[in-house]
């Protein structure tokens, strides 16, 4: 089944090559040349291979995903309207099967400083600015649908952040799966750049329309500059028939900071790869992840930190709560290469489950290369506090919402460090209605 | 307002509680007494309907409710309120949380209107007063990083906020210093009403110093083997529970009768 796929998406690609942004452009050919022959050599990853022994992709590989032009878009602005955070003052941008809406987005409004563009625009007006960063995250292509990502590799958003530039109100990407067809795939290849000192918050979400089949396989890059801060929420709200495959990739310069929070309350099947490489000595990262699963989704994060300089700092902090027959997987590796003295890394993973049927692996990895680092990992696995529980009903709250309670409590210290407060209420209602329906 | 008739409880099939037969009126402060191990804090966990209590016959009649029938939150919605021997830490719920919570929940099922915020927050001024808290105390998580003496205090404050119609007291004055204890004891003596019971279940007699009880029980090994006014709470002071563990018929020297 695997090899069908690659074979069937091989043909597509050919069928699309020469309808793809700047077709001709010297690296860019090679950068998707790379892609498909990645693809063609490792094809889809299995559950024989290590990174992928509890994720099962047979399920996205058994029937092939139509990729191209999009259907009638039935997105408008009504819809935009209605799925907005309330009261979050943000500059937004709607990509719908991985194709920016312009007339969804506030292109025109941008204020000096923050560009946000169409890759497949970029690639043919001014892919100069492109050629120093795109693809140059991913080497080795780390698995199959990263590399048909590139093999793909079209259209997107480009955000550029000009040096010594601080935003405070953010900026969200809304990243719609419209079910053209009964299996739709998107392949948005997306590229943040955050100059010198410069400051932004990026939400991303990724929402659904439509019950049907869609599939997500999204790569982003990320390039944060000496003494830059860049936030990156991610959010992942599409539905119970989405596959949704994403890539996040960052390199961090001297002094930076980046912090990426992972939250998925929906999807059918996802699978997050993040690989963050600390390039500059005293950079920081801090990572935290959400998510809440029940039915049969099926929620993998796979991160990795390298801290390849002195003085780096690591938080990563990821907590689950899972339901039903939902399976979890967390596979949190650190690398501290032996250049990187004086390291400073904290990583933990915290699952509660709620049912005998659901299903957790996690496995923090540490590997520890240098001899002066202060490092602590740790996962637990637990369920509802028993005596915590008893002690509010005690008090006269009902069961299913002592129960409620017990796990907003326990999931929403992820959620603490969200800002603006818009944003941290909305994510914690979120939550709840998770909880609640 | 209490009623225990025959009550037979065992812990992991194990007999705790052998025959244990009570009645407490409205307004009436009941304290059991006992060595550890002689079944107190089952008999007050089993009132309140914790799991792990298997009761294997007697009954519980509470007002005109069959108590042992009710859940534990319909138990507490009908005025029964528990101040734990070790109150639970829980994070992530704001103190202030939990009791505004619990004091709508009483007052939905009498059907009356939740306290509006202003309301609440006065209510909650008056009762930290009585009980000498820190209004830093209601933002705090429950429980969390409170000392021994602070945790006890929350019982009371929570239980002061409450207003149970039935409320027992599990070993509150373990772990209290004597000025806590004062305080402690002087926020249960304001609660004292016409038509409020207590149960105060203590291993040690110096609580009753502060609270006079109208009755004193002494269980050991799952009965009760003597009961009487609050005179007889100093004997045992006395005396200790020693005696509890002779036969009957060794002697009247250690009666504490």
């Amino acid at each position: 089944m695997t090899a069908q796929a690659v074979v069937d998406y091989l043909a597509a690609q050919q069928r699309l090559e020469s309808k793809l942004p700047a077709p001709d452009l010297p690296w860019l050919v090679e950068l998707r040349d790379g892609g498909v022959e990645r693809l063609r050599d490792a094809g889809f990853p299995s559950l024989r291979d290590e990174d992928w022994r509890y994720t099962n992709v047979q399920s996205l590989l058994k029937k092939p995903f139509e990729m191209g032009p999009i259907g009638p878009c039935d997105v408008d602005a009504a819809f935009v309207a209605r799925t907005a955070i309330p009261s979050l003052e943000c500059y937004r941008f709607v990509v719908v099967n991985g194709i920016p809406i312009p007339h969804l987005s506030d292109g025109t409004l941008m204020p000096d400083g923050l560009r946000v563009s169409s890759l497949a625009d970029l690639l043919v007006s001014d892919p100069s600015r492109l050629e120093p960063y795109l693809g140059k995250n991913l080497v080795p292509d780390p698995h199959g649908f990263t590399a048909m990502n590139s093999a793909f590799l079209g259209n997107g958003l480009v955000v550029e952040i000009a040096p010594g530039q601080v935003f405070d109100k953010p900026l969200e990407i809304v990243f719609v799966a419209s079910a053209a067809t009964e299996s739709t795939m998107a392949q948005p290849r997306n590229l943040v750049v955050a100059g010198k000192g410069s400051r932004l918050q990026v939400l991303v979400r990724y929402v659904a329309i439509g019950a049907q089949r869609t599939l997500t396989n999204v790569v982003t890059e990320v390039i944060v500059d000496a003494d830059a801060h860049l936030t990156l929420y991610q959010l992942q709200e599409e539905s119970k028939n989405s596959f949704h495959i994403g890539g996040l990739f960052a390199k961090l310069g001297r002094g930076s900071r980046f912090d990426a929070f992972a939250i998925t309350l929906a999807g059918g099947l996802v699978r997050n790869d993040l690989r963050v490489d600390l390039d500059g000595a005293g950079a920081e990262v801090n990572l935290r992840g959400l998510y809440l699963a029940r039915g049969r989704q099926h929620i993998d994060n796979h991160t990795q930190i390298f801290h390849n300089e002195p003085g780096c700092i690591s938080h990563e902090h990821y907590k689950g709560v899972l339901d039903d027959r939902a399976r979890a997987v967390f596979h949190g590796r650190i690398v501290v290469q032996p250049d990187a003295q004086k390291t400073v890394s904290e990583q933990s993973n915290q699952n509660l489950l709620l049912s005998r049927d659901a299903e957790i692996d996690t496995k923090p990895q540490l590997e520890i290369y240098a001899d002066d680092v202060k490092c602590a990992h740790g996962a637990t696995v637990g369920q509802l506090d028993k005596d915590a529980l008893f002690y509010l009903r005690s008090r006269g709250i009902a069961e299913e919402m002592a129960k409620r309670l017990l796990i907003k409590a326990f999931a929403s210290d992820v959620l603490l460090a969200v800002s603006p407060d818009s944003l941290r209420e909305h994510l914690l209602t979120r939550v709840e209605m998770m909880l609640t329906d | 307002m209490l009623s225990i008739s025959d009550l037979m409880v065992e812990v992991g099939g194990k007999p705790i509680l052998k025959g244990i037969n009570l009645d407490v009126a409205a307004g009436e402060v009941h304290a059991i007494m006992g060595p550890n191990g002689s079944g107190k804090s089952t008999l007050a966990n089993v009132l309140v309907g914790r799991e792990g209590y298997d009761v294997m016959r007697g009954s519980v009649t509470y007002g005109d409710h069959d108590l042992l029938a009710l859940t534990p939150e319909e138990r507490a919605r009908e005025g029964v309120f528990l101040a734990f021997q070790y109150p639970v830490e829980i994070p992530g719920v704001t103190n202030v949380y939990l009791i505004k919570e619990a004091v709508n929940a009483q007052r939905k099922h009498r059907g009356e209107s939740e306290l509006d915020a202003i309301d609440f927050l006065k209510l909650v001024r008056q009762k930290l007063q009585l009980i000498e808290m820190k209004e830093e105390f209601l933002h705090r998580p429950v429980n969390c990083g409170f000392s021994g003496g602070e945790k006890k205090r929350n019982e009371i404050f929570q239980m002061a906020m409450i207003e149970p119609r039935l409320a027992i007291l599990d070993e509150t004055d373990s772990g209290l210093d004597i000025d806590a204890l004062k305080v402690v004891a002087s926020g249960v003596n304001a609660l004292r009403r016409g038509d409020r019971s207590i149960l105060l279940v203590t291993h040690y007699q110096r609580l009753l110093d502060y609270i006079e009880p109208d009755h004193v029980h002494v269980l050991s090994d799952g009965r009760f083997v003597k009961s009487g006014d609050k005179h007889l709470a100093r004997e045992l002071e006395e005396h200790g529970y020693g005696w509890l563990e002779e036969p009957a018929d060794s002697g009247a020297g250690h009666s504490v009768a």
